[in-house]
């Protein structure tokens, strides 16, 4: 473990999105703490994935994709000079809501899959792969097939052999975009747990829909909200004990208590 | 007593429970007829099939049975002798050895194009390239032929001289001499092939593409991935089946290949292994073109029993399209 990288601090400033000529996110202002576990959460079409895919250049990908703004990493800005998008997805990673294992690779060479993806020499795989899968609690359940199809898995197993993948890499943030939405509630369960595990290492930002997992497993939580035919933006943002428990703004009190979306 | 015989009946007559009829066929009058028109279409195509390949076999049977074996491996055709006297081995070898070179030049271009215009094109250059290239497979073999003949084998004799300059060291683009020129090559007949077979990998790889999950594409980005590591990774690996798939399709098209091999290659007796820049090759269908017009009634059937190899060459080259193309992705049975 003294090998791993340290978790890092995150923040955006005055993020704001377009997609093509419609702006879809503004003026979002967010601090992720190092080893702490920040909640997005909002209704459908608010804009949360769309800005959690800001904070690892993966946004730039979609064609027509615009942004103003900055996001740093402890400091530095991902989108300034000093750094290359490879770059910024190696030390921030992502988990995506439906599990993407690669079918073609076994079960250990999708946890190898980012080092060789990104041209990395691979000196000790094995332990690459046992400590990864180690990390995101599913070692025991694969630890006699990892030369099997990583296919063959459960939903809730592919799942986890997406982050032990994403793990592999050592990232200093782990971004996960409604990691469970897929899944049943026993592998929601060790999913979030493993959550909790890695907060010590690294610093996670999960887009949620769930409540109750956003209680369950963050530090601070961010409310998101799109008014009609206006671009979205955070209504409220503070520990997650205030924003459940005693909200300031009065949609977010709604929200939380399902009085919409 | 009497309540225990009773239990024990009624469990047994549960543990076999009577089946109902269930019938999964047509519902109703429209059903029924919609179901008769497909299968009198689904069974044309197989009876039609079935036909053609008894009327090749008893027309090639006179051929087939004065020729014997050697007629598929023999070198020589000659109708002065007596018996006469039909061998197609050169042809075949030949067939074999073009649509070889025609895949090995088209696969690359054809991957390329295709991952040009699913990743990178915009969406209405990407439209334009795609029209472009389905024309490509509209024009008749015809006009291939003639401007491979006027333009472009003048052109890829060149290159061929230029190969066989530098790399004729190599034992393939070896020439006997370079007096005869480059022209009638399989070399040359390859490329025309290649251009043909082109448009159907491309089509059946930019399938396979736009249909890949977005989310591993992404996955793979989130990781660390270039372009390029990306595609050889996950890709290209995801996709192979199915553009082997698109290969041998291309494959067949290039055995079946007719006229414009036909005007631009030298077709000799002589077996060529693999000098594919010697004037000197051989390819089944263009040498049945080049032959029926003069053929005396024995040629025709050695002509057609040579059409019946060629049927059965592709018809065994489609089957093991389709098992590699079942073999390479076993993770699609999942």
């Amino acid at each position: 473990m003294n090998s791993l990288t340290k978790a890092s601090t995150l923040s955006s400033e005055n993020i704001s999105v377009w997609f093509g000529q419609r702006q879809v996110l503004s003026d979002v202002n967010l601090v992720f703490p190092a080893n702490k576990v920040t909640a997005l959460i909002g209704p459908s079409g608010c804009g949360k994935s769309t800005f959690i895919r800001t904070l690892n250049r993966m946004h730039e990908l979609i064609p027509g994709a615009g942004l103003a703004g900055s996001v740093f990493l402890d400091g530095e800005d991902i989108y300034g000079e000093d750094f290359d998008a490879v770059s910024v997805r190696i030390k921030i990673g992502m988990v995506f809501q439906k599990p993407n294992p690669f079918p073609t690779m076994t079960i250990r060479d999708n946890i190898l899959s980012g080092l060789r993806l990104s041209g990395r020499k691979i000196e000790n795989g094995d332990e690459v792969a046992e400590t990864s899968l180690r990390r995101a609690s599913i070692w025991n359940e694969v630890k006699d097939r990892l030369n099997d199809q990583a296919i063959s898995l459960s939903g809730g197993q592919q799942q986890r052999l997406c982050i032990a993948r994403s793990l592999a890499m050592n990232p200093q943030v782990l971004l996960m975009d409604e990691p469970c939405s897929a899944l049943d509630p026993g592998s929601t369960r060790r999913i979030e747990e493993t959550i909790k595990e890695l907060s010590s290492s690294m610093t996670i930002v999960i887009v949620t829909h769930n409540m109750q997992q956003a209680q369950r497993v963050s530090d601070q939580t961010a409310f998101f909200l799109a008014d009609d035919n206006t671009p979205g933006g955070v209504v409220e943002f503070g520990s997650t004990e205030q924003i459940f428990n005693g909200p300031i703004d009065q949609r977010t009190n709604d929200y939380v208590n399902g009085h919409f979306g | 007593m009497g309540k225990l015989a009773f239990m024990s009946e009624s469990s047994v007559s549960k543990s076999v429970p009577e089946r109902r009829k269930l019938s999964a066929g047509p519902l109703s009058t429209g059903d029924k007829w919609f179901f008769r028109t497909t299968s009198i279409a689904a069974n044309f195509a197989f009876v039609l099939v079935a036909f053609i390949l008894v009327f090749l076999f008893i027309q090639a049977l006179p051929a087939l049975t004065s020729q014997g074996l050697p007629f598929v491996y023999g070198t020589e055709w000659n109708n002065q002798k007596d018996p006469i006297v039909m061998q197609i081995g050169p042809m075949i070898w030949g067939s074999l050895l073009i649509g070889a070179i025609g895949v090995i030049f088209a696969t690359p271009l054809a991957v390329s194009l295709a991952y040009l215009i699913v990743f990178m094109l915009p969406s209405r250059l990407a439209k334009v390239a795609t029209t472009l290239v389905d024309l490509l497979a509209a024009l008749p073999s015809v006009i291939i032929g003639l401007w491979g003949l006027f333009v472009f084998s003048p052109v890829a004799a060149e290159w061929a001289t230029i190969l066989n300059k530098y790399l004729g060291w190599i034992p393939i683009f070896q020439v006997k001499s370079a007096d005869n020129g480059f022209g009638g090559s399989p070399f040359i007949a390859g490329w025309i092939v290649a251009i043909m077979i082109v448009p159907i990998i491309t089509s059946i790889t930019r399938e396979v593409f736009s249909q890949l999950d977005r989310d591993l594409i992404n996955g793979a980005l989130a990781l660390g991935g270039s372009k390029f590591s990306t595609f050889r990774r996950v890709i290209f690996p995801t996709s192979a089946g199915a553009v082997v798939g698109g290969i041998l399709l291309g494959l067949g098209r290039a055995l079946g290949e007719t006229v414009a091999i036909y005007y631009v290659l030298q077709i000799t007796f002589n077996i060529n292994w693999a000098q594919i820049l010697e004037p000197n090759g051989g390819a089944v269908a263009s040498m049945i073109l080049s032959k029926f017009g003069e053929a005396t009634q024995d040629e025709v059937s050695g002509l057609i029993a040579a059409g019946l190899v060629l049927f059965i060459l592709t018809l065994g080259i489609n089957f093991i399209a389709s098992i590699i193309v079942n073999r390479a992705q076993p993770w699609r049975k999942n």
